[in-house]
């Protein structure tokens, strides 16, 4: 080499020791567009990503995963650049990795508990596994593992979301009849009409769902069981029956002016965009209105999507009202973070009172109380309490109410011997996801209310398994 | 896919559509109603079933063509499929022997009103059928109406078939009768429904309405449906959609009914200003 020459980057590139960002589209462009915001990890970027990890032997990032996927494994086969071992490896526990790399709450999981965190920063976990995910869709047709041979048992199963689809890929895989019934018109459950575009796209729910076809599940979408048929008439048919409904009940805050025009569930505002694709409106059907002002009632990560979702349709001013401080903020940080970048202003420790309408029924202001945090009530959090005389006026045209949800009662309510709690979900073993009646399984939302989508999917692995032995 | 074996306008703007659907067809009671897209992209719209044949696996539904969604639905034929058809949704109308129950209907609702009178004259009611139109025009199944009923009464606004007026004439038509009937139950716009509870509310008469909302899924999810009966929110998809019109908070109901009248108008009206095909109810079609 010429020592005249300005040094050159050596060819073997020394180890970043830092977590690698992900690369993300920007705020002032991702507000106005439904793109998906994260823009996910090159292979050069999972490969230095990967080779950070210490592969420790005990790994504590295993403890913090709901469904104990082997984390040091799969990302093992990363370094070594083996990215089809690192899928399989990875779906050995999870059958909904591009999901679950998208939306797990990795931060309060499997990288809260990283050895790396207090140093150069824990692994990126969640985006190594998207990235598998991603990568193995872009190799074309995923391969279809072998189906054991013909059982003739017939398993049916109630709501097609990360429940309901887990549960029937692996029982489809045991050689059993499964059948998945959907009550929408597409597949896909929260993942369908919740999440929206830009944060979980559709394609690859779509992925999700043709794969679970492709293994030999018959999907039947507009079928509202409690309703078309009763499950005590499947149970006539099929020798077992799983119940992943999710919760889709929700609630409002039952204060004046709650039934206005402009004032939505957070279901509702999400379906409309999401499932009926009313973010292309006029181009989609389903019409939509066009607000300026919009209010999201709710901390959650459903909260931050429909502030979020708001802003993507022009509103000029959103905000997060929630009655804690930010620090109670019940949403992923990483949503929490995105919704601020992106304009959308928190109006925390404020209480909506009642809403005030115009002549026509519409709504023009929230009436709010400031709030304080007093001592922690029974959730842990420091519970808020009214400031006396505090009261003041927001204008909006628009309110979306996403303060939960909790199960529908349409099944637990029409089949007998079901037992349910007080919060209305269904009551069943945490091991095998087994319910007080016969040939009848349930998971996820249904069981243990509004929660994560790999705790719904741990659930159906259980309840999978359970049911397998049972049928054998 | 459910597969359209006919369609055809029975008045001017009313549309009957039937369609297979096997499983609906076996289930369903009076009072239900299905969920239907048009096409692929198509809105869900909640339609009333106005009667089903249960060996041939059929439904029938009559609507109104409104905007975009039922004008799409209005142009299928023998033939074409729709996309989704799912239900039966909502409860049912609850039928036992009452004695004599009026049944009041118009629009669409002279088509779902037909098996409600059907279910109730074989309970052993005696049914009085009361069918408000505009005009003569618009009035249909009134010989398959006759079937199912005792007596029938008709109303149009210009008097052209019956008595002159809107449905309000029903206290002074009431008045001839022997004895006050036991129960009134309507089908039809919401003007009908809190016009004819209006008019009960002094009479005494316990009055089922069968409510139309706008809705997405139907089954408790969104409740963009919700309605104000006796002071509490209810879902009209999965708690009713029949209530007892005299709690029902008409003027809150009829704001949320007319939501997307805008909005619905951009596809038919293109650039044109707005107009309502329904203003306080009322049909201007």
């Amino acid at each position: 080499m010429n020592p005249e020459e300005p040094r050159k980057e050596e060819p073997t590139k020394k180890l970043d020791l830092n977590r690698h960002e992900m690369p993300k589209q920007p705020p002032e462009v991702r507000r106005r567009n439904f793109n998906e915001v994260a823009l996910g990890y090159t292979a050069d970027l999972a490969l230095d990503e990967a080779k950070r990890c210490m592969q420790c032997k005990k790994p504590r990032c295993v403890t913090g995963c709901p469904v104990e996927i082997d984390i040091p494994g799969f990302i093992s086969y990363v370094v070594k650049g083996d990215f089809k071992g690192g899928i399989k490896k990875l779906k050995e526990k999870n059958c909904l990795p591009a999901v679950s790399g998208r939306v797990c709450p990795q931060e309060a999981q499997c990288e809260s508990k990283c050895i790396l965190k207090n140093k150069n920063g824990e692994i990126a976990i969640g985006r190594i596994e998207r990235f598998l995910a991603d990568w193995e869709a872009g190799q074309g047709e995923v391969d279809i593992p072998p189906r054991a041979k013909p059982t003739h048992k017939k398993v049916a199963v109630v709501g097609s979301g990360p429940a309901g689809i887990t549960v029937a890929g692996d029982l489809v895989l045991l050689g059993h009849e499964v059948t998945i019934f959907e009550a929408l018109h597409k597949a896909g459950g929260v993942l369908t009409y919740g999440i929206p575009e830009f944060r979980l796209p559709k394609s690859v729910v779509a992925r999700e769902v043709d794969y679970v076809r492709r293994l030999g599940v018959n999907v039947v979408t507009d079928f509202v069981v409690g309703r078309t048929r009763s499950v005590e008439e499947l149970l006539e048919e099929y020798d077992a029956l799983f119940i992943g409904t999710g919760a889709g009940l929700p609630w409002f805050m039952n204060i004046a002016g709650e039934n206005l025009n402009g004032v939505y569930s957070a279901n509702e505002y999400l379906t409309r965009m999401n499932l009926m694709h009313g973010y292309l409106f006029p181009g989609s059907a389903t019409p939509i209105k066009k607000h300026a002002r919009v209010a999201v009632v709710g901390g959650g990560n459903v909260a931050m999507d429909s502030a979020r979702t708001a802003l993507r349709m022009g509103a000029d001013e959103v905000y997060i009202v929630y009655r804690r401080s930010h620090a109670e903020l019940p949403a992923r940080l990483e949503e929490s973070e995105n919704a601020e970048e992106e304009g959308v202003v928190f109006k925390v420790l404020t209480l909506p009172t009642r809403y005030l309408g115009d002549e026509n029924g519409w709504v023009r202001e929230m009436e709010c109380l400031r709030m304080e945090l007093g001592e922690p009530d029974a959730s842990g959090r420091r519970a808020p309490v009214e400031v006396k005389g505090s009261d003041f006026r927001v204008p909006v045209d628009a309110v979306v109410c996403a303060i939960g949800n909790s199960p529908n009662p349409l099944i637990p309510s029409t089949v007998s011997g079901l037992e349910v709690t007080k919060r209305g979900t269904l009551v069943a073993d945490p091991e095998t996801g087994k319910t007080t009646r016969d040939r009848i399984w349930a998971g996820g939302d249904i069981v243990t209310g509004a929660a994560t989508v790999i705790l719904a999917m741990g659930a159906g692995r259980k309840a999978a398994r359970a049911i397998h032995a049972f049928l054998s | 896919m459910n597969r359209i074996t006919d369609r055809r306008m029975v008045v001017p703007n009313l549309h009957l559509l039937t369609v297979e659907a096997p499983e609906i067809a076996r289930k369903v009671r009076p009072g239900q109603f299905v969920i239907v897209r048009p096409h692929d992209e198509g809105e869900r719209i909640p339609l009333s079933v106005a009667d089903w044949d249960a060996a041939n696996g059929t439904l029938s539904l009559v609507f109104m063509e409104v905007g975009a969604s039922t004008g799409a639905l209005a142009r299928l034929k023998a033939g074409d499929s729709l996309p989704t058809c799912v239900g039966p949704l909502g409860n049912a109308t609850e039928i036992a022997n009452f004695g004599t129950v009026l049944c009041v209907a118009g629009c669409y609702g002279i088509g779902s009103i037909f098996p409600v009178c059907r279910e109730l004259k074989k309970a052993g009611n005696r049914v009085i059928t009361v069918v408000e139109a505009r005009s003569s025009y618009l009035i249909y199944w009134l010989k398959e109406l006759a079937g199912v009923s005792s007596q029938i009464i008709t109303v149009t606004r210009d008097g052209s078939l019956g008595a002159k007026g809107h449905v309000g004439v029903l206290a002074d038509l009431l008045k001839g009768e022997p004895k006050v009937p036991d129960r009134v139950i309507v089908n039809g716009c919401t003007f009908l429904m809190a016009r004819t509870s209006e008019a009960t509310r002094g009479l005494g008469i316990p009055t089922v309405v069968n409510l139309n909302p706008i809705m997405i899924d139907g089954t408790g999810m969104c409740g963009v449906c919700r309605v104000t009966v006796a002071g509490r929110t209810r879902f009209a998809c999965v708690d009713g959609p029949e209530f007892s019109g005299h709690e029902i908070d008409w003027k809150e109901f009829l704001a949320r009914r007319k939501a997307y009248m805008d909005e619905e108008a951009l596809f038919t009206r293109g650039s044109a200003p707005a107009r309502p095909v329904h203003t306080e109810g009322k049909c201007h079609s």
